[in-house]
């Protein structure tokens, strides 16, 4: 595979250290979860971030989507907290 | 039409731009979103809201697209802001205008119930103990699965789908 731009929003940026960065993962790397799975292997910061999905929602090129969802070259991934716009707790 | 965008806006100068030159237009429902603070727990001092640029704007498109298909109408406004917000500011404007004030209303909290759920914002609250993000909130998910026969995510219901065919509320 080549290049994925993996963004990180809100508290998840806060604990991955970082908004943005362009990674290479290699070719078995061919979804979601198995993107995840070599994040957390490759370690930092990042890795720690995505170590609980439970409270972590997905978007792949700028649409919601689930651990399945294919991720191939030059796609962009996010990974951000539930959504809270419009409402304070 | 939606706009994502960090200054404040009119309500009333959105609105009389919203029906202007339309005729069919008969009635508009608008919900204004503020900051508030609820009083519990430190005084809020301000809010900051963080956005995904993009998928934003996209989401908010789809949310518009969705309403369109199964309400007749006339016209949409999604206003959002984002960045640093006080107690009283505006958040959110939305804005549907119709023929009739039935569909305007139904397809006003359809747009804002589902904008809670489906745009990318996230609220981080300044108080004077320090700063924390915004949990969601179970509630919004709820209010969001009572539009969940026509989610956007399902596809265009057509325009002859029976209009009080959704789930009970």
């Amino acid at each position: 595979m080549t290049s994925v731009r993996i963004l990180y929003f809100a508290s998840v940026r806060e604990h991955a250290g970082l908004s943005e960065e362009t990674v290479m993962p290699p070719a078995d790397v061919a979804d979601v979860r198995s993107l995840v799975v070599w994040l957390r292997a490759r370690g930092g910061r990042p890795g720690a971030a995505l170590a609980d999905l439970r409270h972590i929602r997905i978007a792949v090129n700028q649409a919601h989507a689930s651990l399945d969802h294919a991720v191939g070259p030059d796609d962009e991934v996010a990974f951000f907290p539930p959504i809270t716009g419009g409402r304070r707790q | 039409m939606i706009r994502v965008q960090r200054e404040d806006f009119s309500p009333g100068t959105e609105i009389d731009r919203l029906y202007a030159g339309n005729s069919g237009i008969g009635g508009v429902a608008v919900f204004v979103g503020l900051v508030r603070d609820l009083n519990r727990g430190p005084v809020l001092r301000a809010m900051s809201l963080e956005h995904y640029p993009g998928m934003t704007e996209r989401e908010l498109t789809r949310i518009e697209d969705a309403a369109r298909a199964r309400w007749p109408l006339q016209d949409v406004l999604i206003i959002h802001r984002f960045g640093r917000l006080e107690p009283g500011d505006r958040i959110v404007l939305v804005a549907a205008a119709a023929a009739h004030r039935d569909d305007a209303f139904e397809a006003c909290r359809f747009l804002i119930d589902l904008l809670k759920t489906e745009a990318p914002f996230w609220k981080h609250e300044e108080t004077a103990n320090g700063g924390h993000w915004v949990e969601a909130r179970d509630t919004d998910a709820v209010a969001a699965t009572r539009w969940s026969s026509s989610s956007p995510t399902a596809g265009n219901p057509g325009p002859s789908r029976p209009r009080h065919a959704r789930d009970r509320g």
